[in-house]
């Protein structure tokens, strides 16, 4: 139960309808979960990369402190994708809201809903629509500061693994053409930084707007990424 | 003027001893990567094919390339190139001059068309209609499109004719130009690096000469053989790279005990050359050995990558020095106070409309 919920459960004296759907399927689930999981751990381990901790003393030969953060970038990194590779085969099997964020739809409901939330967020609207799956405003602000900011940084990623894999390597074969598009990898470097910096923003918006909703919208949103069911109350504060 | 004469006849009339030669050969060989019975083929080749006619220009750029390129290391190196190739015509260091030099470019255009290679060291500028590189009275960029219409193939030396280097460097004021966006449907072969290792510049020509044929090159247009492979791959600090040993400070601990230079802006993983295994000045050092970070000369837009010592890139799209981090974290940190405050709203918005219900 939310926390809204409880409060409505308390509050005996008004009428309380609950409604429950099931939406978000368990390999949307499952991706989101190792997703976050995942970039925890890349951006954590890309920074060091970046900005490496201080140096270790020692023979060369008794230590492989950036070896280790490189590996573990690189292994969650190969998780992260091979997850990805089953959520783009999920796109086109799995239900409706399995596709929305892939894509930004052109109809004008759908602006004008997103326009809505935007008064809502404003604190314009007074109530919030509720929606069976991403909001508006959530699927455009996923769309373009999470779907395509991750395959940017998968694409780049490996382009920039096959560097180190060589140019005979699958890596260079499949990605190789990155650096047709900047020739100088340094380039690629920094943008593939600039990439972390995006999808950690949109972390922080996405985190303290799904617990902002989950609260005061009076339906499900934090707990329906692990359930599936998005719980509707109808009682208003 | 060019003649009809080998290479190898032209070595044995400068008193080059046979066994000179067949040194030259096998460590030739070697340099390209190939095994013990290339030498022979090489051998052979010098010994009876015709020398290339090599027309070698000089358009905006500091003439690094020909003084890297003179001081090959092998003393015969040098003889060996000048010899094998028929340099017909590099106006900086030939000895006609004026209309006498311009008629040798006629000549060759006529006499060996299709036949000559056209190494071009610097490149073209194209604003003002190229008046910013005259040579010979016409503007540069004429001159070089003339001469490349009859060529076999062009070398771009170094990293002014392979990328624009420093005169390319933004704002790129005379728009300087690399040699493949100004001659099209030609093989272009770029050699880049600033200058590029002397051995590496033979080699090229060695390879042409020798196997009568381009060498393989990869998605930029450089020889697989000699930029394959990053300077970090094959430095011999890579081993404190690994550990996680870096210089912090130029005079530290680490400097002195030959630590990996990535943090004070080492650019060897990002950089395509053959530095870390053929070394420069007869084999003696190379920039990383000598306890300084690579610069990554032979890179694209080199100059436009922020400074020298910092490993991220500063970032001047945003108007200030800033690297990725620090656009990140002022992002993160703006987008954090606005979530703050949006969230402070919320809660004062929720108590007074309850309050209102409440009323």
């Amino acid at each position: 139960m939310t926390i809204h919920q409880s409060l409505a459960a308390d509050s005996g004296s008004e009428k309380t309808v609950e409604q429950s759907v099931y939406f978000y399927q368990a390999p949307v689930r499952l991706w989101h979960w190792g997703n976050a999981f995942s970039i925890l751990t890349l951006a954590l381990t890309g920074y060091f990369i970046g900005s490496p901790l201080p140096s270790v003393s020692g023979e060369a030969s008794a230590n492989y402190l950036m070896g280790d953060i490189r590996f573990i970038h690189f292994a969650v990194a190969q998780i992260l994708s091979v997850l990805l590779i089953l959520r783009l085969y999920w796109v086109f099997v799995g239900n409706v809201h399995a596709r929305q964020i892939f894509y930004v739809p052109m109809r004008g409901r759908f602006w004008k809903e997103c326009l809505h939330e935007v008064r809502w967020y404003m604190f314009m609207a007074r109530q919030p629509k509720r929606h069976v799956g991403h909001k508006p405003l959530a699927r455009l602000t996923m769309f373009f500061m999470f779907t395509l900011p991750l395959l940017f940084m998968v694409i780049t990623g490996f382009a920039l693994y096959s560097e180190g894999a060589g140019r005979d390597s699958w890596e260079y074969a499949l990605f190789g053409w990155v650096f047709s598009i900047w020739p100088n990898s340094q380039e690629i470097h920094t943008l593939h930084h600039l990439g972390m910096w995006v999808i950690l923003v949109f972390v922080i918006v996405h985190i303290y707007v799904a617990v902002r909703e989950d609260i005061i919208s009076r339906q499900s949103i934090v707990s329906s990424m692990i359930s599936g069911e998005r719980l509707f109350n109808d009682v208003e504060d | 003027m060019a003649t009809a004469e080998t290479f190898y006849d032209v070595i044995r009339r400068q008193g080059i001893t046979r066994r000179s030669f067949t040194k030259f050969c096998s460590l030739t060989a070697a340099s390209l990567g190939f095994g013990p019975g290339t030498a022979t083929a090489i051998a052979e080749a010098l010994e009876t094919k015709e020398r290339v006619p090599v027309i070698w220009m000089h358009g905006l750029e500091c003439t690094c390339c020909s003084e890297s390129f003179i001081r090959s290391a092998h003393p015969l190196v040098k003889d060996v190139v000048l010899s094998m190739i028929s340099l017909d015509y590099d106006d900086m260091i030939m000895a006609a001059a004026g209309h006498q030099a311009e008629a040798i470019l006629e000549e060759t255009k006529a006499r060996y068309k299709g036949k000559y290679i056209l190494a071009v060291e610097g490149n073209a500028p194209l604003n003002e209609n190229g008046m910013f590189c005259i040579d010979g009275g016409r503007p540069f960029v004429e001159k070089l499109k003339w001469m490349a219409e009859d060529a076999r193939a062009v070398i771009a030396w170094g990293t002014c004719a392979s990328w624009g280097c420093v005169q390319a460097a933004q704002p790129n004021p005379t728009q300087a130009t690399p040699i493949d966006k100004v001659i099209r449907g030609m093989p272009i072969i770029k050699v880049p690096g600033c200058p590029p290792i002397a051995e590496v510049m033979t080699g090229v020509v060695t390879f042409i000469t020798t196997f009568d044929k381009l060498p393989e090159l990869d998605r930029q247009g450089r020889p697989k053989m000699f930029y394959s492979q990053r300077i970090h791959d094959k430095c011999y600090r890579r081993p404190h790279f690994d550990a996680g040993q870096f210089v912090d400070e130029w005079d530290d601990e680490g400097a002195r005990k030959g630590y990996c230079l990535y943090k004070t802006g080492c650019k060897g993983p990002t950089t395509y050359n053959a530095c870390s295994t053929v070394r420069w000045n007869e084999g003696v050092s190379f920039p990383i050995q000598s306890g300084h970070g690579c610069i990554g000369c032979s890179e694209k837009g080199f100059w436009d990558q922020g400074s020298f010592y910092d490993r991220l890139t500063n970032l001047h799209q945003f108007g200030i020095e800033a690297n990725a981090d620090k656009i990140g974290l002022t992002a993160a940190g703006v987008v954090g106070g606005a979530i703050a405050a949006h969230a402070a709203v919320t809660v004062v918005k929720r108590v007074t409309t309850k309050r209102e219900a409440d009323g």
